[in-house]
């Protein structure tokens, strides 16, 4: 690792850091998801498809694949960050997989939410034994298994590593989930239920649905840098330069 | 290697036979599972043999979990994990002796239970058989996966809910292809070769991968 990677590895230097960089991204995430929202709702058509048609409720797939993305995405980045914490031993790492988890959670929540609000009108109900929707409600239990084992343990250190290593082994069982749900039969697996691909998606709908995905994960960054300085701050309350911040920012 | 292995397996079903009712606890917690369930859902025999094979299953991995938080927390209290942890033995093999002791006083006679059940469901004789082999290739892979979450939550309050958060969703595929197997054994028994199978694969990936995430996890809780 170069130096300049493992200085900002310290808590104490990336507290500053990630500090500046949370205002970039809030400003990135509000600018995209305005732009992405706005796109959605006017530039796009009002009905879909021909035989049965997908009227103005088709548009909360702007919100729905973003944040269905984002809770997939978000937890490999959160075993990402549980595996270099375990194999380099920073403590850094870890506070950033302990921070993504809630996020990760809320995305994986409001996917589960929009789909069933979706689900209402255009399948007749809110919630079906669909593969996709099945696997989504496998990963909320991960996230809450992971965020409940870490706040169950007391120990900041063995909380970190325990959870980790769940988060890992959670990794390791999702493909297996996911096509045992896909695919209770074993005999018939060719048919797989669903295929869709983005080239199939007009255009200035993919535009508002990746400009709202973006906007998504710049939220996600600012969301997940902000907890980090409450983590850094609290595990680091006995130093110095922590109750010295806390002293500039309480004055400030 | 394996006088160790031997020797720690032979310990723990020792220690579970001077305590037997720790062990019929756990079978007679999944008789009585199964046996309320006609009772809440009416005793038709077309509604008990679609509902019986998921049942079965759902109660197996209930059964499981609960005997789950025994694993290590006994040797935990006294001190014994902590010895077992500092001899030069791999920790590996002796974490794999605990977890065949654990199935072979709750997987193994769940096996045994389960042509009582299937009778009680109205299952039909192949379907019995069935759900036999399925058991008898599932269960182990319920208490090696379930050992991780059991390392994992060692000495923490509230560890049993705990445990059964982290570990019910691993045992998905278990149970899909468990309960799968027994269901379709009733219209087509050729047909269930390859939910064994993928049972027979899960046994087997588990028996490779768990032991060793449990001892990961077993470092991380004593340290």
């Amino acid at each position: 690792m170069s130096s300049a990677w493992s200085k900002f590895a310290s808590p104490s230097t990336f507290y500053p850091l990630a500090g500046r960089m949370i205002p970039v991204f809030w400003v990135l995430a509000a600018g995209s998801l305005l732009v992405g929202l706005y796109w959605g709702f006017f530039e796009t058509p009002d009905q879909l498809g021909g035989s049965n048609a997908q009227k103005g409720y088709y548009r909360i797939i702007f919100l729905h694949v973003g944040a269905a993305w984002m809770s997939m995405w978000l937890y490999a980045v959160m075993v990402g960050w549980a595996a270099i914490g375990l194999v380099f031993n920073t403590r850094l790492s870890f506070m950033m997989a302990n921070a993504i988890a809630p996020t990760g959670a809320i995305f994986t929540f409001l996917a589960l939410w929009s789909g069933s609000f979706w689900g209402r009108p255009s399948w007749g109900t809110y919630w079906d034994w669909d593969p996709r929707l099945t696997s989504e409600l496998i990963l909320f239990f991960l996230y809450i298994g992971y965020i409940a084992l870490h706040s169950a343990i007391d120990d900041a250190r063995r909380a970190d590593r325990a959870a980790a290593l769940l988060a890992i082994v959670g990794l390791v069982m999702v493909p297996v989930i996911f096509w045992s749900i896909n695919c209770p039969d074993p005999n018939q697996c060719a048919a797989l239920h669903q295929r869709s691909g983005l080239g199939k998606v007009d255009g200035n709908i993919l535009f508002a649905m990746l400009t709202t995905t973006l906007g998504f994960w710049m939220y996600s960054f600012a969301t997940t840098l902000m907890r980090v300085r409450t983590i850094i701050l609290t595990r680091e309350a006995q130093t110095t330069w922590a109750a010295e911040t806390i002293q500039a920012e309480a004055r400030a | 290697m394996f006088k160790v292995f031997w020797s720690v397996l032979h310990r723990d079903l020792l220690l579970a036979m001077r305590r037997r009712t720790d062990v019929l606890t756990t079978l007679f917690f999944f008789l009585i599972v199964v046996s309320l369930f006609p009772l809440g859902v009416g005793t038709e025999t077309a509604v008990l043999r679609t509902l019986g094979p998921g049942v079965v299953w759902v109660a197996a991995l209930l059964a499981s979990m609960l005997a789950l938080e025994r694993l290590f927390a006994a040797d935990f209290e006294d001190g014994t994990l902590e010895q077992l942890l500092l001899t030069d033995q791999p920790l590996v093999l002796l974490v794999l002796a605990k977890i065949t002791a654990h199935w072979l006083l709750t997987g193994l006679p769940l096996v045994l239970m389960a042509p009582l059940v299937g009778m009680q469901y109205h299952l039909t004789d192949p379907a019995i058989g069935i759900m036999m082999a399925a058991l008898l290739l599932g269960t182990p892979v319920l208490s090696l996966i379930g050992a991780i979450g059991a390392a994992l939550t060692l000495g923490l309050r509230g560890g049993g809910i705990l445990l059964s958060l982290l570990i019910l969703p691993l045992y998905i595929p278990v149970l899909v292809y468990g309960a799968g197997a027994v269901e379709l054994a009733a219209v087509e028994l050729t047909a269930t070769r390859p939910y064994l199978m993928l049972l027979a694969a899960f046994l087997l990936s588990s028996l490779i991968l768990a032991p060793l995430a449990s001892a990961a996890a077993l470092r991380i809780s004593i340290e």
